[in-house]
């Protein structure tokens, strides 16, 4: 099991330390465009409350009514998250669960990586260089935040979106046609799975993401635009550095693993 | 095939039987290794990001949005 341990201490390690960047760059990129819709999404929600309140004929009100029962798994919360549903207070505490989960999404990632760069350095004999980590991390952005994205473009807090497993579902097909998709063009090196490869790149995106007929939202679309914006280069940073660092972890890691077996 | 060049044939055979076999179970075990860390990776980020429990959703609230995971 020298291998399995391997790829796990690496991946803790690597894991770690780009989730704490990753935590940080979001402080400054993502978190506070987060912060600044949920003014919306709160105003928005007590204005629907108002609105179910005092029955109004108005449409919109309707409209957000139905949004509310349709899309929420939630139920009819206060907020997005749920009655009564635990959730951490604003500052210190909400902070620290996302640099939690930014280190375990890491970690998760890193496992990937770490498996594949294992089963390369078999079939190759030699491990897998920071350089080529690198290229495995930006080969994650586009299987994980490129494809995916392009269908369903990273989303404020506020901003109504289709059911939740639909979109899940989507995601997910996205991610593994891509990831399919690149592999028959990187490792197969034919025209007949190159042509396939980019049948399946473009797969996803022909059927489509779940999206809403009309969307209404107050959050602003600049604000949005910030966001799509910030999260994919926040999410290059986390690939590149997660390839590179988990790829160079691991090679160090197993090198010693496989000299002391 | 004489008698002779026959049974070279099969030391030769068995010659790169033992050659390879170690390597072969080598490389399978690290193969299954590889993949056991994956599934254990694919576990980790479909809890943080992808779980419908409440809880799990409000802690990894703003990561779900930050990585542009279909969330709410």
């Amino acid at each position: 099991m020298s291998t399995f341990r391997s790829i796990v201490f690496a991946s803790v390690i690597a894991g770690f330390i780009v989730g704490l960047v990753v935590t940080v760059v979001q402080q400054f990129g993502t978190v506070p465009l987060i912060l600044k819709a949920e003014v919306f999404e709160k105003a928005a929600e007590t204005h629907q409350h108002d609105a179910a309140a005092v029955p109004q004929p108005a449409a919109a009100g309707h409209d957000h009514a139905a949004h509310d029962h349709g899309d929420h798994e939630h139920g009819a919360g206060d907020h997005d998250h749920g009655a009564g549903a635990w959730e951490p207070r604003d500052g210190f505490e909400r902070n620290a669960y996302t640099a939690a989960a930014n280190i375990l999404t890491a970690i998760g990632f890193a496992l990937l990586l770490a498996g594949f760069f294992a089963v390369r350095c078999g079939t190759t004999g030699m491990s897998v260089s920071w350089h080529e980590g690198l290229l495995w991390g930006l080969a994650g952005f586009a299987v994980f935040t490129l494809a995916p994205g392009l269908g369903l473009p990273p989303e404020l807090p506020g901003v109504p979106a289709a059911p939740l497993l639909s979109r899940q579902i989507w995601w997910l097909a996205a991610v593994l046609a891509t990831a399919g998709g690149l592999a028959m063009i990187a490792f197969r090196r034919s025209v007949p799975a190159a042509i396939a490869g980019v049948i399946l790149l473009t797969l996803p995106h022909l059927i489509g993401a779940p999206e809403l007929a009309n969307v209404e939202t107050n959050v602003p679309s600049s604000l949005t635009h910030q966001f799509v914006t910030a999260v994919t280069m926040t999410s290059l940073v986390f690939w590149t550095l997660l390839g590179g660092l988990t790829s160079a972890v691991f090679a160090r890691i197993d090198r010693g693993a496989n000299l002391r077996a | 095939m004489s008698q002779s060049q026959l049974a070279d044939a099969q030391v030769s055979a068995q010659i790169s039987a033992q050659a390879t076999l170690p390597v072969a179970a080598g490389q399978v075990g690290r193969l299954s290794q590889a993949v056991m860390a994956m599934v254990l990776g694919v576990f980790v980020v479909g809890m943080v990001g992808f779980s419908h429990i409440d809880v799990v959703h409000n802690a990894a609230h703003d990561v779900r949005h930050s990585n542009a995971f279909p969330c709410h």
